[in-house]
């Protein structure tokens, strides 16, 4: 700091006082004569002070300030409110719009789930992939003598197809739409795998309707006890089909439309 | 020495005194004050912490005080109407606050050396 600086900064005492020397030389007149007067006059101007004080704290806090603004602020703070309303406004029609769409979608969504599951599992079960359980018919296809041909066994299965069944076994083979009986009599495969008598078939189907399938005169039944075998035939109530044929990918064939 | 302390000790009193009958009464303030209180009060604080000021540098004078005091509040008034009829009064009230917030910061500070002697 500069001495001059210093120096300034001593000679008036007091310069946060608001005029410490103008009232200096009237000593002692007015007020100063009068110390009861000034006390009074002090006391009732600091009483006011803190009433007044008070009084705007609290109405500031109660915020019934608007009333006094001025005209071109409450326009501006009016403008301000009905802005922002508008833009929550169409925040809102966006954001419910959405969630309309968002809904709409999921709907839609799930449906075509439930339906793709449900074709699924149908086509599941025509094409032997996944397991299938429900009423049908064991068969069981003695062969003492070795004189079932292949052509039987793919009676059995045209008739058990005609008469509704829904999924065939055959052995440890599940038929599926590409199935083939080949060989011989004695040495009948299935898709390639060899099958040993007794041949066993499982069909699911209405059971009954499977059964007289097989029993009619000249059908696979009468078939059978010709060439010196036996046919066992039991309905029941729960046939589970476990054998599955392996997915197959086509090679050429697309579907359309 | 007598009446330059008694003044500020009276001032402070009633000041505590008027604080507490604000808070008992809770008066309504009429709509023509409404606009210039908020000012007042700043200006009047600003006469007290100044008068504050002046106690404690042993030159408290009542005369000062209490003109101070008066003429601060109409000034403040008459600044925040005349500003109103100019269609300043937003911007007056603002430097008003400001200037008199600087001063009452100087006091404070003034006080403040006084008291803590830092």
């Amino acid at each position: 700091m500069s001495p001059l600086f210093r120096a300034k900064r001593r000679a008036p005492r007091g310069r946060h006082h608001l005029d410490p020397n103008r009232f200096a030389e009237a000593r002692p007149t007015g007020l100063r004569a009068h110390p009861v007067l000034s006390g009074v006059l002090i006391g009732v101007l600091c009483l006011a002070l803190g009433v007044a004080l008070v009084t705007q704290a609290r109405r500031t806090r109660a915020g019934d300030t608007l009333a006094e603004q001025r005209p071109q602020d409450l326009v501006v703070l009016l403008d301000g409110l009905q802005q922002r309303e508008a833009a929550l406004r169409k925040e809102i029609a966006d954001s419910e719009e959405t969630l309309s769409r968002l809904r709409a979608t999921g709907d839609r969504a799930a449906a075509a789930r439930e339906e793709a599951q449900r074709r699924a599992a149908a086509l599941g079960v025509l094409s032997g992939t996944v397991p299938a359980a429900g009423p049908g018919v064991r068969i069981g296809l003695t062969d003492p003598a070795g004189k079932i041909s292949p052509e039987v066994l793919l009676d059995a299965l045209q008739e058990l197809r005609a008469a509704g069944a829904e999924a065939v076994q055959v052995g440890e083979v599940r038929v599926g739409v590409d199935s083939a009986f080949t060989g011989a009599a004695g040495d009948v495969r299935l898709d390639g795998v060899p099958l040993r008598a007794p041949y066993s078939l499982l069909a699911i189907g209405d059971p009954p309707t499977l059964a007289a399938a097989l029993n009619i005169p000249g059908g696979v039944v009468d078939t059978v006890e010709r060439s010196g075998g036996r046919v066992e035939l039991r309905q029941a109530d729960r046939v589970e089909i476990s054998a599955l044929r392996p997915v197959r990918t086509h090679k050429y064939a697309r579907p359309t439309g | 020495m007598r009446t330059p302390l008694l003044g500020p000790v009276i001032g402070l009193l009633a000041l505590v005194v008027g604080v507490g009958l604000g808070l008992w009464l809770d008066p309504t303030v009429p709509p023509w004050v409404q606009p210039y209180l908020p000012i007042a009060v700043v200006a009047a604080l600003d006469a007290v912490f100044g008068g504050v000021h002046a106690m404690l540098d042993g030159r408290f004078d009542a005369k000062v005080f209490v003109v101070s005091f008066v003429s601060n509040v109409l000034v403040a008034a008459l600044i925040v109407l005349l500003g109103d009829a100019l269609g300043v009064g937003a911007q007056l009230s603002t430097a008003v606050v400001v200037v008199l917030g600087i001063r009452i910061f100087s006091n404070a500070a003034a006080i403040r050396r006084h008291l803590f002697k830092a």
